[in-house]
Formats: structure tokens, C-alpha cells, sequence
């Protein structure tokens, strides 16, 4: 990689005005680099989170820029900010947010209809491929509401993966978990940027989890601090 | 964005909530069944209407009417021709409503590629004598085979063989009403006056109905020789002659070419029986209305049902987006959902008005008046279903695009979020 830089965000603010005026963010400016496992912390009501969903360009309601893979996100339409997410980025929530209606195979799969990357039959070896790293490959044909909650989202960081994308975020993906499925997540995380070299992003307020990232983002206040 | 995935995550949606969609699909379903079967049935019983009246009413009647003549001599005349002259009470002179020169008349209009046929009449004024008591009656001379070609003829026939008009010398067709008052039977001879007071015996072959009281009372139809014969005329002389076209909608500008070349009155149809076309307008319209207005409710059902979906499934469109799912992609899956519920609808609803033609079409119905009727009438035509269809495609694609553009518009980081 010549440019080592994946995401850079430079003098971010946000304002909410609903009930009352406040800034969320204020002038947050950082980088990402390839390969990095970061996480954000601090306290809730930060903007750690606020933070994140700019990032992943779901909310374009900011000043500031924000730069994804060297590319402005800068006055894109909303057809080019969901074509960035769906190529470029990964995320995993808090609440799994699978798709009910569909079997975990086809969960998976679903973000590569609509990148196109990849044609169908790539798509279910890929998502097959996914399932074994994860080692939940038995079950492909369940449907999402017959999982547990760490099965879940460990169908949802495959989801995440599927359309090979540069930098993964999360938000909270272990927040939701008990200890022995927190671990589970936070090794395929690892493995994540130890075998696939992707870019990581993680907010999270488990001061434990982030111990073991690469790099700690500190937030106080809509800063960073450290 | 394949077409293909886009239609797997509209149909996982669609059977997630399939008892709504179910609700929202019978609904378009009923619409359209009534829709036709409305049309269907209207439009049979305003054919049957107006072939009541049109199927036995000539495209365009050559005749000659009585009336003044249009250069009265005076006019003529050297010495008065440049003054302005005022005649009061012209009155027209000699009768003469026979058509001069019949046979070159027929000659020309056999060629004509717009005719489909010609029937000749002879029209005598006559009464039908019943002991010391005489009626007055109409007696229509025809050509008994064309009649039946090109005016349906033997629908009104109840009783008795038309054929025999033409095969039995000296026979008569009574209109219902008048055999009924002299207790005609089919066989029985009957003693017809004529206005200078000769007395024919002409045999009953077969009574007809039209279902018009008035006109069975009076009207008879015997062979055309017969009406000459009562008249004392020669076999050239006819009243009248009716003619079918091959498109009735060229009646009035055919009508008008005739009479200059021919240089007779001709009338077409339009203008003499314009109220039945009015009419049958106006009772298309009105089922029409109504059978759209079945459509646009069933789009309500539509659109109030995409809403709930999408209040349920706000979920799934967030996360949608959030995957990379552009606002686009989203409003066609739920344009998606509406259009399926819709063909399904269509398709559905065209085989149950289909039945429902089919079950209406096989209620006896049967009045004196329309002697072939034994059904209720239908229309099979294939335009009803097609105009249901196309409609009902439009209603549903509104119906789903408003909640469709909602759904488009789910702001995702709001809904995640918010959890």
C-alpha cells in the first residue's frame, strides 16, 4: 500500500438543535491507517457514536471533511454514500441487525447483490468461506431468528466482510455480550487484521476490550483527547 | 443491483406479513372481478339493448318522402322569373313514394364494396278483417332471405318456420299482438283489406315478436310479389330500400353521397335512432366510474398496508441502507411488493370475473319481448380484462410508490440508534 491512510477526518463538528443546541462534536480530526485495530472510548454521551455513524457516512448532517480511502465524501449523493458503505465499509452493531426474514447464508450474502463485485455462486463460496474462518459454518441455513445472540453477530462480522471491504467499524458489537462471546468477538477481530490485514474501528465503553486493541481513541466532550 | 435479488428480498418481505398481503391481494382481486364482471354484464345487456333497435334498423334507408315539390312552375315561368314570388299552401302533388329505376339502384350498390346487402320493401296500408270488425295493419313486403341475412329476422320469430313465407304462396307473418286479437292460429287463413277495398285470403306461416307492443299489433310481413300484388303494382315497384353496411360508422357520409346520385332521401341510422347510442354511453360510463372507483379503494388497501409494512419492517430498511443499500434499492423492493400484490390481483380477479361472467350468463332470464334470449347477457370482451388490468397495474404502483418513497427516505443512523 502507497498511502497508508484509509480514513482521515479533518476538524469534524456537529450540532444537534433538537430540543436544545448542542455540539456533539468539536472539531474532531484524526486518521486511520491500513491494517490499524483502533477503538474509541469514553464516556456515554461523548459522541463517540455520533463520531462513528459520520464515519461510515450514514450521516452527512456535519461540518468538516471526511476522507474514505483517499475519496471526499464531500457533497456525494446519497446513491455514492451507499455504494462507499457497501464496498468500503463493514459494520457491525450493537443489536446484530439481522434480517429475520432471511436464512444466515442469505444474510450474508445479501450486501454483495447490491455491490455486484462478485457473482452469486463467488458470493456463497466467499459467505461459505466466511462461516468456516467463523466456525459457525453449520448454521448457513438457519434462519436469523433461531440464533443466539453470540451466533448473531458473529453472522453479523461476516456480513460485514463479505464485499471485502477496507475498514470494518463497530459500535458497541460486544455490548450486547456475555464475557466467554465478547472473547469470541474480540478474536475474530484480531484474526481480522492479523489475517486479513482489514483496517478496524471500534467504539466500545469495555475498557478491557479496548486494552487489547492497537491503538485507544480517547473521547471526552466531543474531543479526542488522547 | 440485479433484478433477480432485488425481487428475493421483495418476496421474503412480502411472506413475512403474507395473512396483510394476502388481504391487500383480495382486495385488488375483488375489485378486478367486479370490475368485469360489472362491464361484462352491463355491456351484454346494452348490446342486447341496442341490438333490439340496431340490428334490425338499416344502416342507411333509401326512400321517397312525400313532400312539395322543391321548384314549384312559377319559378320557371320567363315572365316571373325576376320577381320574388310568395306561394302559400303548397301541398305536394301526386304520391309517388315508389323509387324510380330500382334496378340500376341495385346494380350500383351490389358493386359498392362498402355494402354488405340490400333489402327491398314494399309497404302497403292495409287492415286485417276479423268478421265484421277491421284493424289496421301494416303490411311489410320483404325478401324474406335477405331480411334473415342482414336483419336477424328469424330472431323474432317464436312460432313457425319464416322460410314458408317464401315457399308457401299467398302467406303472411303476423305481428304477435295483432294474431292474438283475432285469435289467428299458425295455419288459419286471414282476410286482409286493402285501402281500395279488395280482400286478399293470405295464410298464417308464423307470428313475430319484437317486444314493441305497439309495432306487433300493427306490422305484418308478407312476400314482396304479395304486397305488389295487393297494391296492383308492378314487380318493380318498392318502397324502400335497406341497406347494411359493412362499417356502420360510415352511415351518415354514405347516406349523404346516395341521395345526390340517386336522388332519393337517405337516412342513416345515426340520425334516425341517435338516443340509443346516447344511451348505452351513458350507462358505460357510469359502470365505468364505478368499476374504477373499485380499483382506486383497492389501491387504498394497498397503500394503507405498504405503510404498516414499513412502520414493521423499519428495521430491516435500516439495515439495508446501513449495508449499502441505496435509497432507490429500497424503494423498488417496496415497489416491488406492490406491484406483485397487484398481478397477483390481476390474475386472480380475471379468472373470478371470468366465473362470475360465466355464472351470470347461465341465470335463465327469459321476456316475451326477446324470444332467442334465454340468459342474462355477457360481454366476454377481452378489452374489459385488459383495461382492468392496465388500471389496475397503475393504482398499485401508486399505491406502493408513496410508501415506497417513505421507506426510501428512512433515515438509518436514526433507527439504529435509536434502539
Amino acid at each position: 500500500m502507497l498511502d497508508k491512510k484509509v480514513l482521515e477526518a479533518k476538524s469534524i463538528y456537529k450540532t444537534f438543535t433538537d430540543p436544545v443546541k448542542i455540539d456533539v462534536l468539536k472539531d474532531v480530526s484524526f486518521t486511520l491507517d491500513y491494517g490499524e485495530f483502533a477503538s474509541i472510548i469514553g464516556k456515554s454521551g461523548c459522541g463517540k457514536s455520533t463520531l462513528l455513524y459520520i464515519l461510515s457516512t450514514m450521516d452527512t448532517d456535519y461540518k468538516g471533511e471526511l476522507f474514505i480511502d483517499n475519496q471526499s465524501t464531500y457533497k456525494k449523493s446519497e446513491k455514492e454514500l451507499a455504494a462507499i458503505r457497501n464496498e468500503k465499509i463493514g459494520f457491525v452493531f450493537q443489536f446484530h441487525y439481522l434480517l429475520n426474514e432471511f436464512s444466515v447464508l442469505k444474510n450474508i450474502m445479501l450486501p454483495g447483490f447490491k455491490s455486484n463485485k462478485f457473482t452469486e455462486e463467488e458470493l456463497e463460496k466467499r459467505a461459505m468461506n466466511l462461516l468456516e474462518d467463523l466456525d459457525i459454518k453449520k448454521l448457513a441455513h438457519k434462519m436469523a431468528h433461531q440464533l443466539s445472540g453470540g451466533e448473531k453477530q458473529r453472522v453479523a462480522i461476516a456480513r460485514s466482510m463479505i464485499n471485502d471491504p477496507i475498514i470494518i467499524m463497530g459500535d458497541e458489537p460486544t455490548g450486547n455480550l456475555d464475557n466467554k462471546n465478547t472473547d469470541i468477538v474480540f478474536e475474530i477481530f484480531n484474526e481480522l487484521t492479523s489475517k486479513y490485514k482489514k483496517t478496524l474501528l471500534i467504539v466500545t465503553h469495555d475498557m478491557s476490550f479496548a486494552d487489547k486493541t492497537n491503538r485507544i481513541i480517547t473521547m471526552d466532550d466531543g474531543r479526542i483527547v488522547s | 443491483m440485479k433484478v433477480k435479488h432485488i425481487a428475493e428480498i421483495s418476496i421474503a418481505l412480502l411472506f413475512a406479513r403474507w395473512k396483510q398481503t394476502l388481504i391487500a391481494a383480495i382486495g385488488v382481486t375483488f375489485s378486478i372481478a367486479l370490475f368485469i364482471t360489472l362491464l361484462g354484464f352491463m355491456e351484454g345487456l346494452n348490446g342486447l339493448l341496442d341490438s333490439l333497435v340496431l340490428n334490425r334498423t338499416p344502416h342507411i334507408r333509401l326512400f321517397n318522402d312525400i313532400r312539395p315539390t322543391e321548384i314549384q312552375p312559377i319559378e320557371i315561368s320567363e315572365k316571373y322569373k325576376n320577381h320574388y314570388n310568395f306561394i302559400k299552401s303548397i301541398k305536394p302533388a301526386i304520391a309517388r313514394n315508389q323509387l324510380h329505376n330500382v334496378d340500376a339502384i341495385l346494380n350500383t350498390l351490389e358493386k359498392d364494396n362498402r355494402v354488405e346487402g340490400v333489402a327491398p320493401r314494399t309497404l302497403a296500408q292495409a287492415f286485417y278483417s276479423l268478421g265484421t270488425i277491421e284493424l289496421n295493419g301494416m303490411v311489410n313486403g320483404i325478401d324474406v332471405e335477405k331480411e334473415a341475412k342482414y336483419y336477424s329476422f328469424a330472431d323474432y320469430i317464436p312460432e313457425g318456420n319464416y322460410m314458408d313465407l317464401k315457399n308457401v304462396a299467398n302467406s303472411i307473418i303476423l305481428g304477435i299482438g295483432a294474431a292474438e286479437k283475432m285469435l289467428a292460429k299458425i295455419g288459419d287463413v286471414i282476410i286482409v283489406t286493402t285501402t281500395s277495398g279488395d280482400q286478399f285470403p293470405l295464410k298464417v306461416v308464423a307470428y313475430f315478436q319484437t317486444g314493441m307492443a305497439d309495432y306487433d299489433k300493427v306490422q305484418s310481413f308478407v312476400n314482396i310479389s304479395t304486397t305488389q300484388k295487393i297494391l296492383g303494382k308492378s314487380n318493380s315497384y318498392i318502397n324502400e330500400l335497406q341497406i347494411k353496411l359493412k362499417d356502420l360508422n360510415n352511415a351518415p357520409p354514405i347516406a349523404l353521397e346516395y341521395s345526390k346520385i340517386f336522388k332519393v332521401d337517405a337516412e342513416d341510422i345515426q340520425t334516425a335512432n341517435a338516443q340509443y347510442s346516447t344511451g348505452s354511453d351513458i350507462r358505460s360510463l357510469i359502470s365505468y366510474a364505478v368499476g374504477i372507483t373499485l380499483l382506486i379503494v383497492a389501491g387504498f388497501g394497498i397503500y394503507n398496508i405498504l405503510n404498516m409494512m414499513i412502520y414493521e419492517k423499519m428495521d430491516t430498511i435500516a439495515i439495508l441502507k446501513a449495508t449499502g443499500f441505496a435509497g432507490k434499492d429500497v424503494k423498488r423492493v417496496f415497489i416491488n411488493i406492490a406491484l406483485s400484490i397487484g398481478a397477483f390481483g390481476i390474475i386472480a380477479g380475471s379468472i373470478v370475473g371470468f366465473l362470475l361472467c360465466f355464472m351470470i350468463d347461465n341465470i335463465p332470464f327469459e321476456i316475451a319481448a326477446m324470444p332467442t334470449i334465454t340468459t342474462y347477457p355477457i360481454d366476454y370482451g377481452i378489452n374489459y380484462y385488459i383495461i382492468a388490468g392496465v388500471f389496475a397495474l397503475f393504482t398499485t404502483y401508486f399505491a406502493g410508490w408513496f410508501p415506497a418513497r417513505k421507506a426510501s427516505m428512512v433515515d438509518p443512523v436514526v433507527i439504529i440508534r435509536g434502539k
